[in-house]
This record gives C-alpha cells, structure tokens and sequence, in this order.
C-alpha cells in the first residue's frame, strides 16, 4: 500500500519532471540555401540532431503561431513550404508567387506575407484556405517584411529602390514609402509597434522609423577597429521583447552588434562566424542564434552575458533560423 | 498638379522675384515641388567594327549593352513611381564611321542633361570636349582607356567602367597574393592592347611582381589553323608563373592556354580575366539582377550590358537619394562624397573627386567560374580599399576637376 502510493507520487512527480523539460528544451531550426535541407539543432546539447530535405533553395523560415508548424521559402521552387514538425514531413504547399525570400506571418497567424524577390511583388496568402488574398506592387528587389503587432501593417523594404513600402492590411494597398539607407534588407517592429527597425546592407546602417508618422527618427553608424567601413554590411535585426537591446547581424564584418534599443547606442560588437545574416532569439530571450553563410556554422549567443558560447557545423549557406520553445 | 500650379506662379511673379525664388530653392535637398518629374537620359551608342580576322565563337548580342540600360531604365521607373519620377532613355545609335557629335546634339535638343555614351575612348573624348556637352553630364559606360581619367579627364565626365589600369591591378593583386609574381607578358598588335599591357607593366611595379619576359604577337596568319605548332614555339620563354596576355579584341588569346610550351595558366584579356560582370556572378543579390535582366533579354547579362544597367541606375539612384529631379542638383549630388550605390558586387560604389572614375570592386573570372574578387584582403588603403584599385589621388594625371578628399 505504502509502497503503490509511493510509486504513484514519484510517478506523478515524474510526469511533471517530464513535462517541464519539454517545455524548457529547445529546438533550433537553420535552411541550408545550398544544400536545399533544414538542419535541426538540440537547444540542451546543441548538436545537431537532423538533417532533413526540404525544397530548392530554402531561405526564409518561420515557426506557425502554435508552433507546430514551419514555413520554408523554398525559392527557386517558387513556393512556400508548409512542414510539419512532429512528423518532419512537407504536408503542403502555399501559393507564395515567384522567388520567394522572405515572409512575416501576422499576428493572428492567418496571413502570411511574402516578397517576391524577382517580380517586385508582395503576396499576401491566406494561411488557413491556402489561397492568395491579394497582391501588391513594390519597389525592385522586395525582402525585408513584418507585419505590425496590432496587425494593421504589413511592411516590406526594397533592395535596389531602398524603400519601406507600408502596405495597410485592411485597404490592400501601399499607401505610404520611406526612403532608408542602400539595399535594405530586414524590418522588424518593436514589440509595442511604435518603432520598425530597417538594416541597409550597403548604407552599413540601421534606421529607426517611427511608425505612427513613417518618418526615420535616428540612423544607427557602426565602427569596428580593424574592419573597413565597406565590409561592414548590416543584415539581421532581432529586438528583445524587454526594448533592451537590438541585435544587428554586420554581414562580411563576421560580427553582430549589440545596440542599446533606447539610447540607439552600440555598446558590443561580438565576434561570430563568417558573413552573418539571419538572427533568432529563444522564446524566453535567453539565447540569440546566427547563421553564419560563409563559415556554414551557428553561432549561440548567451544575452545575459553578451558572449559567444558556441559553434554549431550545419549545412552549406545557412541562411534562416527559428526557434520552438 | 503641383507641376502647373508652380509654372503658373514662375509666370506671374516679376524676374526679380523669380531669382530669389530660384536661389532660395538651390541648396540642400530638392522640396516637394522638385522632386517629382521626368528625367530623360540619353543612350548613345558606337560599336567599332570587328576586325575580320577575329575567329568569334560568341557573336555578341544585337542589343548587348542597350539591354542593360533598358532594365536599369525599368529598375529606374519601379523606384521612382514612389517618388512621381519618371525615367525616359532616348537612344540614338552612331555608325562606326558615323558622326557622334551629330548625335549627341540631338540628345542635347531633347533636353536629356545625363548621356550615357557606351563608345570608344575616342568618340568619348571627342564628345567631351563639344560646346554642346559643357552643361551635360557624359557617363563613360565601356571605354577603359586611363587618358580619359588623366590627361583628357572633364568635369563633365564621369566614368562607369574601370580602367584598365584597376583592371590590371584588380588581377595583379590576386597574382600576388597566389605567389605567382613572375609574369610573362604577351601583347597583340593593336594600339588598345598596348595600352593594356602598360597597365599589367603598372601593376606588377605597384605590387611587387616582374615582367621576366615580354614578346608581341605579329602573326598574321589564321592562328586557328596554326596554334598548336607555332604557340609552343612562340611561348618558349625564361622560368615564369603566368602568361599575361593584352589582346582586346580577342585575335589570339583564346589560343594561347594548353599550348603554352610549359604548363602555365593565361590571364588578361584571355584566361583569368578581370571585368565587372560575369555570368556565374551570383554573390551579394547578383543572382537576382542575372535572373532579372535573363527574364527580360533572353539571355545572361554581358558586361557590356552591366556597365549600361549601372551607368542608368546612377542617375536613378541619385533621384531617388537626392529626391530632386532637377539636373543640376542630381549632377551635383551624383559627384559629391554623399553619393553611394550597390551595384551588387559587395562594396558600394562611389565617384573619385579627382578623376570622375566610380570605384568599385572588381571581378577575376574564368569561362564558366568566378575565381575572385579584387581588391583582394591584404591590400590596404586609409580611405577604402577600393582605391588601391587604378589610379589614386597623389597619381592622378588629370589637372581640372580639383583633388578635394571625398
């Protein structure tokens, strides 16, 4: 008797043990642009537990808002793939358009917003009946995109016009463009909705634009001793939920900035593998993740510390990651 | 709207208010007003003819360049339908024998102030120096002679290509840095690959390498029939690393590889070749540029045709910067340190103050690979390494455009 009802608690006890683990553990997510397969990462042992093929040329990749899902810009398929992460297979495809790059999903995750690098196009698709809901012109060259968290913007920058084109979801139109530093190529909105953070990649900047009249309100400049200013080539930009910090990924200058997200100063630049581009925070803001394309490797990044703590080998070109907590 | 309703004020205000308005509106950035309209850039184009003795595999395209200039046009109006700027290229094409002061009047009387003249170095030269040409801006988008950047050099003359001198020391940086720095130097009859071969002279000065021997090619007979006999003979030469070759047009340097007497690679016009643009190019965006330009031409994008594209897109991306459509403004901006572009091979370009030459990197490509891209790490400069590419500012020849910094 005593001793059923002491398997029991140490049975419950178990389950939770269980429980608690799943939550914390971690699985990182990196498309290999080259090697057309998705690399699947261990967030306790950062090893690399899989490898897995997946379309032509994947880029861009985002977890659904259940997180049981990841969308995979599989560009030169020219189209969106829609994988299924407990059973690791492709269960469909989206209407994404030509060349698909990158993509935001909104907030309330139906919509999913796509540039289509070739044809100056967004495409907005309609996650749930996997039809295109509208589409609309842009500059040459569209790539960076978010949606605003109230979900009333959609924005997309162009690389060669180097503009933030504001599409209101509502109207289905552009009806306002900023003009940002050369080749833009990554927007994100801070978590209160009220700034869109923009890196241009040939301008060597960053700037911050204030949402509510679309006008950039401060330019972010980056030096680092010993790299010449033109390799310093901004890409990623990942924001902290806390408004502490912004991550900037610096390209061929193989470092990420770390900027104070309220004064707009940079405080680090931390060194990281060769030509970083794509930036992941976990869930819990603990961890940032880089794809480095060059070296072919992952740099970890713990936030507390403002250190590099690891090197994950994955596939040739990473290029996207995500996180599922 | 805004147009007409500010012409209808221009024509009712006295002259002297007219000059205060004019003068209060000249500096800074372009208003509201200024920003939106049509700006017209000419083409004008010569191909010289091929000598007939060149045995070409690759017949160029019938639009080669002027594609490049269409997209970019193309590129121009997607920007500017955000701004309310229009792009408009009006394109006149010069006989190789035919009168290209003619034709650049023409343009000069459809009001196009930016010409993109896509010639020879001489036609280039000569239209420089036209009365017609003074409140123009010329965009020198293929002729790479150095005397136009020196000597000839314009303020109403920029330049789009490198030079051969960047381009000789764009392959001579990489030569260096492979540890091949004995050079054995083949150069054609013509005047072009003279002037080719004192830029390979050049660079092996600048980054240490010899010249350990040096011969002309003067065959006339059809090297086609006759390579695999006489290049073995004509390549017996002192201990060296790599051929240079300097043949432009393409006589005899396709013939020189796997036929030199010893097992040597040929770099220069033939070979490992340096050049802006390259079909396997596909680094920093390009291969969205060669998809682009595929869809539209047909076929992969020639250098030629980039150098048109980028001579285009300077005028557009200086509109879209300066947010004016105004000549005089954009032909300012475009030659102040403001002004910066991507052209897609990593580094932004930008103009050199003292020569009008836009610097920029340097592809090193092979038939069907990209080897390399100059300048190569290692060859520094205090202001960008781009500059360690041609001629710098303590060596510049030309006296009339004024040495300030950028």
């Amino acid at each position: 008797m005593t001793a059923a009802r002491f398997t029991g608690i140490s049975l419950a006890a178990l389950i939770a043990a269980t429980l608690a683990s799943a939550a914390s553990a971690q699985t990182i997510y990196v498309s290999n642009e080259k090697d057309n397969t998705l690399s699947v990462i261990d967030g306790k042992t950062m090893a690399v537990t899989d490898t897995i093929k997946v379309g032509k040329r994947p880029r861009g990749i985002t977890l659904s808002r259940d997180g049981t899902q990841l969308f995979i810009c599989a560009s030169d398929d020219h189209t969106v793939q829609v994988f299924d992460l407990a059973s690791k297979t492709v269960v469909h495809n989206l209407p994404s358009g030509e060349d698909p790059e990158q993509f935001a999903l909104s907030p309330d995750g139906k919509s999913l917003i796509i540039a289509n690098e070739d044809s100056n196009i967004v495409t907005v698709v309609d996650v749930p009946t996997r039809k295109v809901a509208f589409q609309v012109d842009v500059g040459v060259e569209p790539e960076g995109m978010d949606v605003s968290p109230d979900g009333r913007w959609g924005v997309n920058t162009s690389e060669t016009t180097s503009m933030v084109h504001w599409i209101d979801m509502e109207k289905r139109s552009v009806v306002d463009n900023t003009l940002v530093g050369p080749r833009p190529r990554y927007a994100q909105f801070t978590k209160d909705g009220s700034q869109l953070w923009v890196s241009s990649e040939i301008g060597g900047t960053v700037s911050v634009i204030d949402t509510a009249t679309r006008q950039v309100k401060k330019v972010v400049d980056f030096h680092i001793k010993g790299v010449a200013k033109d390799r310093i080539q901004p890409v990623g930009v990942k924001l902290t939920d806390d408004g502490r910090y912004a991550f900037v990924a610096l390209g061929p200058a193989n470092h990420v900035a770390v900027v104070d997200a309220r004064t707009f100063e940079v405080k680090d630049y931390l060194l990281v593998g060769r030509r970083v581009w794509h930036l992941a925070l976990t869930p819990d803001q603990k961890m940032l993740y880089t794809t480095n394309g060059v070296s072919g490797d992952v740099s970890v990044i713990d936030v507390d510390s403002l250190k590099v703590t690891k090197t994950v080998k994955v596939g040739r070109y990473p290029w996207g990651v995500a996180v599922k907590g | 709207m805004t147009k007409l309703r500010l012409s209808r004020l221009l024509n009712s205000v006295s002259l002297a208010a007219l000059g205060a308005l004019l003068l209060a509106g000249a500096p800074g950035v372009g208003t509201a007003a200024d920003a939106v309209g049509e700006i017209r850039i000419g083409f004008l184009s010569q191909t010289p003819e091929p000598p007939p003795s060149v045995a070409n595999p690759d017949e160029p395209a019938a639009d080669d360049g002027l594609a490049g200039a269409s997209l970019a046009i193309a590129d121009n109006n997607t920007t500017g339908k955000f701004l309310k700027q229009s792009f408009v290229l009006d394109r006149v094409e010069v006989a190789p024998d035919g009168d290209a002061a003619a034709a650049l009047r023409e343009l000069a009387g459809r009001s196009d102030r930016f010409v993109v003249v896509d010639a020879p170095g001489a036609t280039v030269e000569a239209l420089s120096k036209l009365p017609e040409a003074r409140n123009l801006l010329l965009l020198n988008a293929t002729a790479p002679d150095d005397v136009l950047r020196g000597s000839a050099c314009a303020a109403n003359l920029i330049h789009v290509a490198p030079s051969r001198a960047m381009l000789a020391d764009a392959l001579g940086q990489y030569l260096v840095k492979k540890r091949w720095p004995r050079w054995f130097l083949v150069t054609g009859r013509r005047p072009e690959d003279k002037l080719y071969a004192d830029a390979v002279r050049r660079a092996a000065k600048r980054f240490g390498a010899q010249i350990v021997a040096e011969k002309e090619w003067t065959a006339e007979s059809d090297v086609n029939r006759t390579a695999e006999s006489e290049i073995p003979v004509f390549t017996q030469a002192k201990a060296y690393d790599v051929l240079v070759v300097a043949d432009e047009v393409g006589e005899f340097g396709d013939y020189l590889s796997y036929r030199t007497a010893d097992p040597r690679p040929v770099a220069g016009t033939q070979g490992l070749v340096p050049t802006v643009w390259h079909r396997t190019h596909e680094q920093w965006g390009a291969a969205q540029l060669q998809s682009r330009f595929k869809a539209a031409a047909k076929r992969p994008m020639t250098a030629r045709d980039h150098n048109d594209w980028t001579a285009v897109r300077v005028v557009g991306e200086a509109a879209a910067r300066a947010r004016t459509a105004d000549p005089d403004r954009l032909i300012a901006f475009i030659q102040s340190p403001d002004f910066t572009m991507s052209a897609f091979r990593g580094a932004p370009l930008s103009l050199r103050p003292w020569d009008g030459q836009l610097r920029q990197p340097v592809l090193l490509a092979a038939d069907r690979s990209l080897v390399s891209v100059s300048p190569q790490e290692g060859f520094l400069h205090p202001r960008t390494e781009l500059d360690s590419l041609g001629y710098d500012q303590p060596e510049t020849l030309c006296k009339t455009r004024g040495k300030t910094t950028p």
